[in-house]
Order: C-alpha cells, then structure tokens, then sequence
C-alpha cells in the first residue's frame, strides 16, 4: 500500500486547468524526483499535498484512509513537511532556535515556564549528528553557509517524525559543494524510511539522488517510471514535449 | 551502504568566547560611555567633578532618564518584532491627562491609575490591531496616533493645568518624587521592568517568538507561531508601559498638562537606537533600552554642568545617535 495515493486529481482556478487527472502516490523510503517546466503544475501538486488547498476533483488517501486538507497545518499534523525554497528561516536566531521554533522545549513548574535551551541544543546536535552535517546548534545562522542552513530546514522536519518531506528547489541557490552535502541529507532522510518528493530543476540532482521519476507537462502527468528506465534525455524531451508519453 | 562522508564545506564562525560576547554588545560600548563620558568631563573642567559627583546630582539624574527608559523598554519589545511606535510621547499626555482629571475630580489615586493603564492599553491595543490585522505599516499607524493622542489630550483636559490631585494629592507626589531604600521610585520602577523584560525577552517562549517575527515573519507564521496576536501584544505593552511612566512623571512634576511628553517618541527611539536596537527588527534586549537612555541623559547632564550652551544639546545627542548606528555597522562588519 502506498504511503500516499491520489488518484483522478484536477485542480481549475477559475477557467486555468492548473492539474487535470493526475495519479500520485508516494513510498516510503523512496525519493520522488518531480519535474516539468515552469508552469506544468508541480507547485500545484505540491501545495494541494502541503495543503494550501483542496483539488478541485479527485481523492486523496494517507496511509489508506482518505484526507482533504484546508490549511497547511492539517497537513502538518498529519506528518507531512514543506522545506520551502526560501527556506523559511530566522537568521537572527540560532540553529537549535530554529529548529525547534514553534514547538520549544520548556522546563520549569507555571507560572515560570522558561526556555530549555540546553534540552533544544543538544537534542539539535544528535539530529545535525545523524544527518552527518556540521552545523554547530549554538551558532546564528545568519552566519552559516547554504549547505548548513539546509540542514537546519532538513534537522526540523526531521524533529516533527514527518512521514512525507516536500523539498522545493533545496539545491537552486547554493555552491556545488553545499549541493553534494545536501543530497546526502536526502539520502539519509530517505534510508530512515521517509517519503521524499524533490522538486528541482536540475537535471543531475534529480538523477544522482531519485528511485521514481515523474514529470509533469501543462498540467498532465507524462512520465511516472523508474529512474533506472529513464535518461535525462528522454526527460528534457518530456518537458518540452518533443517526447509525448513515456 | 559506505560510510557518509562528513563535509567540511562552508563557513563556520570560531566559537566567541564570553568575553567577545559581551565585547561584541552594543549597550556595554554605551555603559563603557556612560562611565567615561564624565571621566573626561572632570579632567577637561575640575569643577565638573563636586558638581556631577554629588549626590543630588545623581539622584536627578537617574530619575530623569528612569521615565524615557520605562518607555523604551516597551519601544524595544514593538522594535524586537521590526515594528515602532512613535505614538508614547501621545500616550504619554493622554495616559497622564486622564490620571489628573480623576484625581481633580475627587477620585482615588488608585482608580486614576488603573484608569491610567487602561487607557494605555486600549491606546496599544489601537496600534496594535490595525498593524497586526488590517496590515497596515507601523511607521503610519503610530504616526496617526501621535497626532490623535495629542488632541484627545487637549480635547479632554480642555487645555487645563492639573496641579491639585484631590484627596490622594500627597500619594500621587510621594509615588513620583519619593524614594525608597534611598533610590527615587521611578529608577526602582525602571529596575524591577527592565528585569522582568529582560527575563520574558531571554528566557520565555514568547521572546523567542517575538525574535522570530523580526528575523522572518514568514517563517514564523509557517511554523505556527501566533504572529498577529503577538505583534497586538508588543503595542499593548508599549502603551501600558507609557502609562506607567505616565503616572510616575506627573507625581513626579506635581502637575501635568495636555502638552507633557512632547518629543518624547524621539528620545525614546533615539534610547533603543543608541543601545543597538536594530529599526529592521530581530535585535535588541531590554538593558539596550536602559543603557541607551543613561547614555542621553548623561551626554544632557555632562553638557550643562560644563557650561555648554542647552542649544548645543540636540546636536550632541544626534551625534551619539548616527555614531551608534556606525559602531553597529562596524561590529557587523567584523561578526559578520
């Protein structure tokens, strides 16, 4: 049973037929390369799946029960995490304080509830740990390069157990090096058993790290096949639809 | 599956040290001249030395900049979440107009005050729901409130002068111009908020929420943190603030008219400034607040005693201001 199924999906702002019937369905321990020019629809999926929004048609099931969800919380609580493009980070605040904004660590009896800084940190520095990146809990991240501040992203999804990562663009604004050092948060993420969906542009990102392949053209889904079957070739020929279907 | 190798890429800062720490921090560089500031005076002119030193002399001088700094402390909450509330000097009047028109009118000083404090509130709360949920700009929000305050201000008090308080008349002077433990109220007032802000900012989750919204407010609502609430809460605390250093200063002066606090948003921005509070949000704590304001008073105080012309004044205070907004260019030069 697929961790994620949706099936038939169509999402229509007004008269713009954004997704028509398209099928998806996520594996756990499996990383979803999801491609298609600008404009094909994989910010639509992604956000019907974040939810931002409920599709216009079609059915979508978790873990074989069926969902629709109206706020990205809802998807949240179900176990389902967005590492945005831009990141969504504070700078001004430390590692461990970004990682654990919003669900922070207190100790202390009411009415003297205060910050467990240390609990946050050192709990930061076993996530950061087992994804093997350096990135020290304590220090600002205003001050840490691409690669690390993708861990922080990574590290709090990570701390949520989420059951489906969304990644956008993880890898668009940073250095070469830094983009070896984030595919390999990838892999780990997927080693522990997540379901992953990479959306990126770059086609050897995609096939260094991916198992699936789906590309996405003016709204239709055109390929859903192993990367091992397909090439980036055949891929670029999908997205710009001198290929057809494959 | 090989082992992952570990990557040494990308920049990581050296561990400061605690001392680099607190060298790093603009209020210590404004406590550092504070103390020095007078230093100088006293060898450039000896007889600046028994007239600064003396205690009368300190004891006005902690007083006068306890009321900007109560106030500040408040302004640092509103700038933590890169907001700014330029409407205090206002609130001050309206906030002191109110507790002396209770009080004229035979009221308690009890009531008064906590009339006082509710006014404030509701003049935050004001602020507050129109930026954090009609989304309007602070900078225009507060600059209207500045202009309503002053004239409810004047409208309600019917530009009279205050000077009798009633029955409560001696309370209200000796909760302004008293001491005690041998320390004026206001600055003891001043102590007790800048610890407790200093410990909500530091140590509770809700600071940690409001250096969020400052940092990326955007990411801080992904993450479910309450940010228009919060931003309602920073206004509400500003103004009840005021009203605090409102009650104080009319005891204080014994009377108060619609025209108290003129200016005031402009000392009490100009406090947070020069304590290294940055105007774009994310930064700042609450001894910023406290420095920032010694500062002032001290570069006032030190320029009378030595004989400089009061015209003079405003020209030396927007000196330390644009040299703070320098220094904290040249500390982030250096952190990076």
């Amino acid at each position: 049973m697929p961790l994620l199924e949706m099936t038939n999906v169509s999402m229509r702002f007004g008269a713009i037929e954004a997704l028509s019937n398209v099928d998806f369905y996520l594996e756990p321990g499996r990383i979803t390369g999801l491609m298609g020019d600008n404009g094909a629809g994989k910010s639509t999926l992604v956000k019907i799946i974040a939810g931002n929004f409920p599709p216009s048609e079609g059915k979508i099931l978790l873990e074989g029960n069926e969902v629709r969800f109206h706020k990205p919380v809802d998807a949240r609580q179900a176990g389902i995490e967005v590492v945005y493009q831009d990141l969504a980070i504070c700078n001004n605040l430390t590692a461990s304080a970004n990682v654990f904004l919003g669900r922070e660590v207190m100790k202390g009896f009411w009415p003297v509830r205060i910050l467990d800084n240390w609990n946050m940190s050192s709990r930061s520095k076993e996530l950061f740990e087992e994804l093997k990146s350096e990135t020290r809990p304590d220090d600002v991240v205003r001050s840490m390069s691409g690669g690390q501040r993708q861990a922080v992203a990574i590290a709090r999804t990570h701390l949520s157990q989420a059951k489906i990562v969304l990644m956008d663009e993880p890898t668009a604004a940073i250095s070469v090096r830094q983009v070896a050092e984030v595919l390999d948060l990838l892999k780990r993420l997927r080693d522990q058993g997540m379901a992953i969906v990479l959306i990126s542009h770059r086609m050897p990102d995609v096939f260094s790290v991916s198992d699936q392949i789906v590309v996405l053209r003016r709204g239709h889904k055109v390929a859903d096949k192993p990367i091992s079957q397909s090439s980036p070739e055949e891929v670029t020929g999908l997205i710009t639809g001198a290929i057809k279907a494959a | 599956m090989t082992t992952a190798p570990t990557y040494h890429s990308g920049y990581t800062a050296p561990r400061p040290s605690l001392w680099q720490k607190i060298l790093s921090k603009q209020p210590f560089w404004v406590m550092v001249a504070v103390v020095i500031i007078p230093l100088i005076m006293t060898v450039i002119e000896p007889s600046f030395r028994s007239a600064f030193f003396s205690g009368e002399n300190f004891v006005n001088n902690t007083r006068n900049f306890a009321f900007i700094a109560i106030m500040a402390l408040g302004q640092v909450a509103v700038m933590i979440t890169g907001g700014i509330d330029l409407s205090v000097g206002s609130t001050l009047a309206v906030t002191g107009i109110v507790l002396g028109l209770l009080m004229d009118g035979g009221h308690s000083f009890w009531l008064a005050a906590l009339a006082a404090l509710v006014t404030g509130i509701i003049v935050g709360a004001i602020n507050g729901y129109l930026i954090a949920y009609l989304k309007l700009s602070p900078f225009v929000v507060t600059l209207g409130m500045l202009s309503i305050g002053r004239s409810v201000a004047l409208a309600i008090s019917n530009n009279k002068f205050f000077h009798k308080f009633g029955p409560d008349h001696l309370l209200l002077l000796s909760v302004g111009g008293g001491k005690t433990f041998g320390i004026a109220n206001p600055v003891l007032v001043m102590v007790v908020l800048a610890l407790v802000m200093g410990f909500v900012f530091r140590f509770t989750r809700y600071g940690r929420h409001l250096y969020a919204i400052g940092g990326n407010e955007h990411a801080s609502q992904l993450t479910g943190v309450p940010v228009d609430l919060l931003k309602l809460s920073v206004y509400v605390i500003s103004g009840l603030l005021t009203a605090i250093a409102a009650i104080l200063m009319v005891g204080w002066l014994g009377s108060v008219t619609n025209g108290i606090g003129i200016g005031y948003e402009l000392r009490v921005i100009a406090s947070t400034v020069i304590g290294g509070v940055n105007l774009l949000g994310g930064e700042g704590g609450a001894f910023a607040a406290v420095a920032g304001a010694a500062l002032i008073e001290i570069i006032r105080n030190s320029l009378l005693l030595a004989g400089v012309d009061p015209y003079w004044q405003g020209t030396f205070v927007g000196i330390f201001i644009i040299l703070a907004v320098l220094l904290e260019r040249l500390r982030g030069r250096k952190v990076g």
